[in-house]
């Protein structure tokens, strides 16, 4: 899991290289004790459950992607520093699913969508992606790290529930919030569309890649099939022991990390296009 | 003598249109205390945003003028103005947003171009003016409501200001803690504008009043004269009881 | 320790994050040292000692259940090994943060080069989470008091609106509030950059805390390695 420190670290470094006021630090960081408290009020969310808003996305609809990613890594890094809850190894893994890639999933069906008629939907499936995918991303994470799927699963129905409940919460209180102030909803402007399709397109291709990851070893396909009669797995044994020393040595005996690694590196290229995209966007900002 | 504060013929319109301000006009002499009184939403505190320049600083034909020691309340001269006025607002909370007291009271000089160590000096001299010192490590939430708004006003004497404007200064304030800041106050040097409800502390440190009315000046005169003009003290009608 | 160099303190608290998550075999007795090395950082630093384990549980509901579930799926090492290094995690953060005020720790950190408005951010959440957490608070007992949990009082769909209602009069109060915060801000001559006072010193003290916090972790895992 100490792997996923190095993506987060991109992740991190690229909110840095968004020149943000200092005059906005108090906004953000008050919003980011609101989402705190919100936690305090329970929805009701079926039989005899109660469930309450993770924020992300109603963040990002408010106040924009790139401060609502701001706002989520400080409330992770809040909770798991001085609450202790959340786990600081895995404060990493949790600021890239949660707070860039969740709040950018969150985002962009309300960005593409907001302004026409399906913008309920849009705000809601703006909701449910934000937990949906995170929570996918978080379990490639753990099946890279050698988690058996079975496992998963149970975590999987959790999220699957989640998911639509957070859609309903945002859409329930982005509706008040426009009854009371229409001004802190943002109106996503249709035109200058380029920067948040690609963004659009990174995000479902990490998607993808992710659910791959997930299932790639579920079915033994050819080339399996093919490194078992020639022996090949035998050699695979040997060679990644040395760079990765340290993890159990049945993980990398299986032909699972042959289909692992090139999922890894399809995240790893998908990273490498939105750090440039970000790039990009940020010079343009400044020129602007 | 040159006046403090020189406020002509003031108008403001709220962004839906109302007018909150329809030319007002006022003056505050140097070493003067003056209350603002007046109904909620009559434009006292739009009123005294226009002071520092948190409204108004734009400027615009037909909107009257507001000086503030000779110099005009407009972008270039908001610097100095707001190291002449110091503003205290009703919400300590908002106002104390460091996370240590010396820290919060020092964000001032620290704004004037102090170094930090000159401005910590500042800072101490300041909470020493307010009965504050031993708190200057603490953190602003675990002060009372009359802690808060000595450290709230330490933060401005910090800047070294001529005038103290205070916006409902008492509010969650107990009996103790009012007479303690009408204390403090009385001993400051300061011109000072109070905006308040509390006419009983208002007339312990101001000469004057002056009675706002839907955005307009309705009287102005010694607290009693306008309390008993505008109906304006607190006197429960008795039942037929007697009792 | 409570007047150590944050950036130390920092260090310190990463060398043994990563010393500890990147231990694998005999996982259990270098915890069991490591563990050992923080209860008497603990005790050194005058905190109480129960205190701070019952603290740091604070992560084991969620790591044992996932440990649970490992063992269910054949594989209880792995589980025992999460458990083990969260609860040591926990405890490690515990007494750093428990030792250095927010601020100050804040400061260790962007020395260590976290970005100084993300810092900054997380100073004003922290400032005002209790203060707003309070208005949730007042509000969710405003609503209880008028029959909101009675489930029979009010349909699912009414409750779940007024819920969000609820959420969105706090989000209005939350902005609202930082609007003040500008205004006050304003008033008293902000240009648009905040400045700090603090300016770190590191003492001698803190090479000895720099030397036993990071290199102590390092060589007890390698002794136990070694040794075992």
């Amino acid at each position: 899991m100490d792997v996923l420190a190095a993506p987060a670290v991109i992740g991190i470094a690229r909110q840095a290289q968004r020149r943000f006021d200092d005059a906005r630090a108090p906004l953000l960081g008050v919003m980011g004790a609101f989402v705190f408290a919100a936690q305090m009020i329970n929805f009701p969310a079926g039989v005899g459950t109660s469930a309450h808003l993770l924020g992300g996305a109603l963040l990002a609809m408010t106040l924009g992607a790139p401060a609502a990613t701001v706002v989520m890594t400080a409330i992770i890094a809040i909770q798991a520093l001085v609450f202790q809850d959340g786990g600081v190894l895995v404060m990493g893994a949790n600021i890239l699913n949660m707070a860039v890639v969740g709040v950018w999933a969150g985002y962009l069906p309300f960005r593409f969508a907001g302004a026409t008629r399906w913008r309920n939907a849009a705000i809601f499936s703006g909701g449910a992606l934000s937990v949906l995918v995170s929570a996918v991303c978080a379990m490639a994470e753990l099946r890279l790290s050698g988690l058996p799927l079975k496992t998963l699963a149970v975590s999987a129905v959790v999220f699957l529930i989640s998911a639509p409940v957070e859609g309903a919460i945002t859409l329930g209180v982005v509706k008040a919030l426009e009854a009371i102030q229409p001004g802190f909803v943002r109106q996503p402007e249709p035109g200058r569309g380029l920067h948040a399709s690609m963004l659009a397109i990174g995000l479902a291709a990490v998607f993808l890649a992710a659910v791959g990851v997930l299932f790639s070893s579920t079915a033994p396909d050819g080339i399996e099939k093919l490194g078992l009669v020639s022996g090949t797995s035998e050699r695979v044994k040997v060679l990644p022991a040395t760079p990765f020393s340290g993890y159990e040595a049945s993980f990398f005996a299986s032909p699972w990390v042959r289909k692992a690694s090139a999922g890894l590196a399809g995240l790893a290229l998908i990273y490498g296009a939105c750090l440039a995209i970000g790039r990009v966007a940020a010079a343009r900002k400044r020129r602007a | 003598m040159q006046p403090l504060i020189e406020v002509r013929n003031l108008r403001y319109r709220y962004e839906d249109g109302t007018e909150a301000l329809k030319g007002v006009d006022f003056r505050l002499d140097p070493g003067e205390s003056v209350a603002l009184l007046g109904a909620n939403g009559s434009g006292k505190t739009t009123f005294a945003m226009h002071l520092n320049g948190l409204l108004g600083a734009e400027g615009g034909d037909g909107r009257g003028s507001v000086a503030v020691c000779g110099m005009p309340v407009e972008k270039r001269n908001l610097a100095a103005i707001r190291r002449k006025i110091g503003m205290v607002f009703q919400d300590s909370d908002s106002q104390l947003f460091m996370p240590t007291v010396l820290e919060d009271v020092a964000f001032g000089p620290l704004n004037l171009g102090l170094d930090p160590e000159a401005a910590a000096e500042r800072a101490r001299t300041a909470l020493h003016r307010v009965g504050m010192d031993g708190a200057a490590a603490r953190a602003p939430y675990h002060l009372s409501a009359g802690e808060k708004r000595r450290v709230a006003i330490a933060g401005i004497l910090a800047m070294d200001p001529e005038i103290l404007v205070l916006d409902e200064p008492t509010t969650f304030l107990d009996p103790p803690a009012r007479r303690s800041l009408a204390e403090l106050l009385h001993n400051l040097p300061q011109a000072k504008i109070l905006v308040t409800h509390d006419i009983s502390f208002a007339r312990s440190i101001c000469t004057r009043a002056v009675f706002f009315q839907n955005g307009a000046v309705a009287a102005t005169g010694s607290i009693g004269d306008v309390v008993d003009q505008f109906g304006w003290g607190f006197t429960p009608a008795k039942n037929d009881s007697g009792r | 320790m409570h007047r150590g160099d944050p950036r130390v303190k920092v260090l310190n608290l990463l060398v043994f994050l990563v010393t500890l998550a990147t231990a694998h075999r005999d996982l259990l007795p270098i915890a069991g040292a490591l563990g050992g090395l923080l209860c008497c950082a603990i005790v050194w630093s005058r905190l109480p000692l129960t205190g701070a384990l019952g603290r740091a549980a604070v992560v084991l509901p969620f790591s044992l259940a996932f440990a649970g579930v490992c063992w269910i799926a054949g594989d209880p090492t792995r589980g025992i090994h999460l458990a083990v290094k969260s609860y040591l995690s926990a405890l490690a953060v515990l007494l750093v943060v428990s030792t250095t005020p927010l601020p100050a720790l804040l400061g260790g950190l962007e020395a260590m080069g976290a970005p100084r408005f993300l810092l900054m951010v997380a100073q004003f959440l922290y400032r005002y989470l209790f203060v707003i957490s309070e208005e949730a608070q007042h509000m969710a007992k405003a609503a209880q008091s008028r029959g909101a949990t009675a489930a029979g009082m009010m349909g699912r769909s009414a409750r779940f609106r007024a819920a969000a209602g609820a959420l969105a009069v706090l989000f209005a109060r939350s902005y609202g509030r930082a609007a003040e915060i500008h205004r006050a801000m304003l008033a008293r001559g902000f240009q648009g950059h905040i400045e700090t006072l603090a300016a770190l010193h590191f003492r001698r003290a803190d090479l000895a805390l720099v030397i036993a916090g990071s290199l102590g972790p390092v060589a007890l895992r390698l002794a136990v390695e070694r040794f075992s």
